[in-house]
């Protein structure tokens, strides 16, 4: 079949859904395949990818066996040198947690896209929720520092699909676009800038003249950033990976002080490139004496709520979390000593745990499941009684 | 390592016994009969293999091949491999003339 | 009697005390030597196999060693990637397939090489395999049957067979074993061989075969776990596994190629052990259907205008 050569980055205005954007994001970055299985409502990034791709010159888009597959081909070709993408909801998300697990352990950078819908188990297949937020953390087991990007914006569906890209690449870690599945079907206006506006940054790759023989894919000895250099399969470096814990040759040993300074490490390397992450939006908080956290549609119904509250003469603000892991808790611990905390969201309570936790008291919760977020009235109503307190 | 050489065809067959898990693989497939367990136990643990009478070698490669260590070898003569290879020239030479 | 004597006396007149070299086994650059020794049993068949895999591509394919990928799963089986001294990973269990998949669809000049156990790639793995097998992507899967979990301890695996002793089927086994090399032609594997551990060159040469293949080729290798399996079946040691596998292997000849693939079932009988291990060359389609990477390749011609 013949199909004709499109542009990979469709600069210019459009009128489109969030799911799109994902889509026009990872093209503009670059990816070379895209591995997934489908699922609503992540259904129409894995169409709209199979559509895209192949006519830019990117090898594949496919769908394969199931969520497993993808997110383990996904890190195979990442370590063939790929920048790659998989998208999937609630149960794909979480087949995929043991192989979010080594990509973490191997330093795997891939991004993987999760369009929440209603749960547990099969849930509300076709509605939107916000219910995943912990799984991104502690959904696969031991400990690994997560990092996720929530866009509230078909914009921001581009823009954070690039920044997921540019940090995954850069820290050498698996990155997450947590949506709700609102988020990816609302259409809204979106801008996309020229090809040569756009930051692209690719992995650390070791320096031309690197000894072979002797070079280790996770030596971090002289990299400030604590990434080590990536290199990539067939290039006669014989590199190794293993989810086992291992050296910085990537041998494995099983060795309690090994295990310790390897996850350590990588915590630290999450943590020391945190100026990467983007960070929260503040609306109207330097008098908020009532403070409402979210993120996602809820964040936009949340604005609603502030802008009504402070038409009421009720000094409100709105802290919008877009990077949602690492979490943001230096930020919550200053607000905490200032104003009454509130956390709107689509889960019978999870963002809210972090947030009391930082806030080192009680915060109120304005939560709403069934595929609706809490709406601005609900907001408001938490908003007025957290004040009170 | 230890060593042995061939006495005539002078290929070398080498055992490592900081390899050798004592399995007896290579022994029990030798169709010669050359190796046994050594009266030795290397610093695992295990009782190594060594050559005992490599005068019957054949050079079969079954024991290195049955060894699922790298702990037993052969390693051919160069020297002497070049020698039989002009040897075997001489002789067809002879046939032809 | 006195002629015999001799024979078993101790030759020490050989021993070189000064070697004229530093001598080194053939595949020791191929090795990662400080992982050396293995942690796998005395006597094992894994080693083996990894000795049989490292000839192959020494003596009988000519593919760039830098353009090969070893990716094993979990287990006994799984930890040999990480023994061989080229490109490697060490999936997670049941996942080497989907691995290697990612990495041949984005270098498809890469020959990714699995080694991988019965339980990883049969049990766990299955769904991965079958597909794998039916896009006829270019790899080349080289399954240890050791006919249970070596890893774990010996619990029953789907190649237990019927009535077998195991550490979960204490009362013998129950259901059915798979029949591997069926199950991967019948999903679309366009070349198939089985060789025994104890076949060691005809071994080695198939898995050089499969890998010259453009495709997806399978290698069963029926091998030795006498520590969990042997053991607890009354089959003896790694010697006396071995040289049953000797006795029951059953081969195929070169014509028999494409013919008897579905005749290959392993016989076993309680208290005996293996009867009968049809081995040899089963399947090698040579107007194969194009491999996957090509496939992508041909599929669609970019217009560009
Ligand atoms: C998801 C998951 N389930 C279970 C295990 C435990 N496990 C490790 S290896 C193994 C079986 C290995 O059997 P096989 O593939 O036949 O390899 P062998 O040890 O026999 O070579 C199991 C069940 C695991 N590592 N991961
Ligand atoms: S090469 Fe053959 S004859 Fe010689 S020791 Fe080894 S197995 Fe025995
Ligand atoms: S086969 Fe190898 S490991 Fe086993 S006894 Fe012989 S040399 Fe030692
Ligand atoms: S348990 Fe079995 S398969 Fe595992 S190393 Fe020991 S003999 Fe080999
Ligand atoms: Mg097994």
């Amino acid at each position: 079949m013949t199909i004709k050569l499109q542009p990979k980055v469709l600069t210019g205005t459009h009128f489109k859904n969030g799911n799109w954007a994902i889509v026009e994001g990872a093209i503009a970055s670059g990816i070379a395949e895209f591995f997934a299985y489908p699922i609503s409502p992540a259904s129409e990034i894995v169409e709209y990818v199979t559509y895209r791709l192949p006519a830019v010159g990117g090898k594949a888009a496919f769908i394969v066996e199931d969520e497993i597959a993808s997110i383990n081909m996904c890190i195979g070709a990442s370590w063939a040198g790929s920048k790659v993408m998989t998208a999937t909801s609630g149960p794909g998300f979480s087949l995929k947690q043991e192989g979010l697990g080594l990509a973490y352990m191997t330093e795997t950078p891939l991004v993987c896209v999760n369009i929440q819908r209603g749960g547990p188990s099969t849930g509300l297949p076709t509605f939107s929720a916000q219910g995943d937020y912990m799984q991104v953390q502690f959904g696969s087991h031991g400990d690994y520092p997560a990092i996720a990007l929530t866009p509230w914006s078909v914009q921001e569906c581009f823009d954070l699909t690039i920044t997921a890209f540019n940090i995954s690449e850069q820290v050498r870690s698996p990155v997450i676009l947590l949506l709700d599945g609102d988020v990816g079907r609302m259409m809204e206006q979106i801008e996309i800038p020229k090809k040569e506006d756009l930051v692209i940054i690719n992995r650390k790759r070791p320096p031309p003249g690197t000894d072979k023989n002797s070079f280790k894919q996770f030596d971090i000895t002289g990299q400030d950033d604590l990434v080590p250099p990536m290199a990539h399969f067939g290039e006669g470096y014989h590199i190794f990976g293993t989810g086992l814990t291992h050296k910085d040759s990537g041998v494995p040993l099983l060795d309690e002080d090994l295990h310790s300074e390897l996850i350590h490490r990588l915590y630290k390397k999450v943590e020391i490139n945190n100026h990467l992450y983007p960070k929260p939006e503040e609306y109207y908080l330097e008098d908020a004496e009532v403070i409402v956290i979210a993120t996602g549609i809820s964040a936009r119904s949340a604005l609603q709520a502030v802008l009504d509250a402070r038409e009421e003469g009720l000094k409100a603000g709105l802290l919008r979390l877009i990077t949602v892991w690492p979490f943001p808790k230096e930020q919550i611990e200053e607000l905490a000593q200032r104003a009454e905390l509130v956390v709107a969201e689509m889960s019978m309570g999870q963002l809210i745990w972090p947030v009391e936790r930082y806030a080192r008291k009680p915060c109120l919760l304005v939560s709403r499941i069934g595929g609706t977020p809490p709406s601005p009235a609900m907001i408001l109503e938490g908003l007025k009684k957290a004040r009170k307190k | 390592m230890e060593v042995h050489q061939h006495p005539e065809k002078k290929y070398y067959l080498i055992t490592d016994e900081s390899r050798c898990k004592g399995c007896g693989l290579c022994i029990a497939f030798c169709p010669k009969n050359c190796l046994g367990f050594s009266d030795e136990y290397n610093d695992k643990g295990w009782r190594v293999a060594k050559m005992q009478r490599m005068r019957d070698c054949i050079k079969c490669y079954m024991c290195e091949r049955s060894c699922p260590d790298f702990a037993i070898f052969i390693d051919e003569n160069e020297q002497t491999e070049k020698e039989e290879l002009l040897k075997e020239e001489k002789t067809q030479e002879e046939k032809k003339n | 009697m006195t002629a015999k004597k001799k024979t078993n006396e101790i030759d020490t007149s050989t021993m070189v005390k000064n070697p004229p070299k530093k001598f080194h086994h053939p595949y020791d650059e191929l090795l990662r030597k400080y992982a050396i020794p293995t942690i796998y049993c005395p006597g094992c068949g894994i080693g083996t196999t990894i000795q049989a895999f490292l000839e192959a591509i020494t003596k009988y394919t000519d593919i760039p060693h830098e353009n090969i990928v070893v990716i094993s799963g979990i287990g006994c089986t799984g930890r040999a990637s990480g023994y061989i001294n080229l490109d490697g990973f060490h999936a997670i269990h049941g996942r080497a397939i989907p691995f290697a998949s990612g990495v041949e669809i984005a270098r498809p000049d890469i020959k990714p090489v699995i080694i991988s156990g019965d339980g990883d790639l049969f049990s766990i793995g299955m769904g991965h395999l079958a597909h794998a097998a039916r896009r006829n992507i270019d790899m080349t899967v080289i399954v240890i049957n050791n006919s249970i979990y070596g890893l774990t301890g010996g619990q029953d695996a789907p190649t237990t067979p019927v009535g077998a002793l195991t550490k979960t089927t204490p009362y013998g086994k129950i259901s059915y074993p798979f029949n591997l090399s069926q199950i991967a032609i019948a999903n679309g594997a366009t070349f198939c061989a089985r060789y025994t551990v104890y076949e060691f060159t005809p071994l080695a040469k198939a898995i050089a075969r499969g890998m010259n293949h453009q495709g997806f080729s399978f290698i069963e290798v029926i091998s030795n776990c006498h520590v969990n399996f042997g053991r607890r079946n009354n089959l003896g040691d790694a010697i006396a596994m071995r040289k049953q596998f000797k006795k029951a292997r059953v081969r195929m000849t070169e014509k028999d190629i494409n013919k008897d693939w579905h005749k290959t079932d392993i016989e076993f009988k309680v208290g005996v052990g293996f009867t009968k291990i049809p081995t040899g060359i089963f399947l090698e389609e040579k107007e194969r259907p194009i491999e996957f990477s090509e496939r992508i390749v041909n599929a669609y011609e970019i217009k560009k205008s």
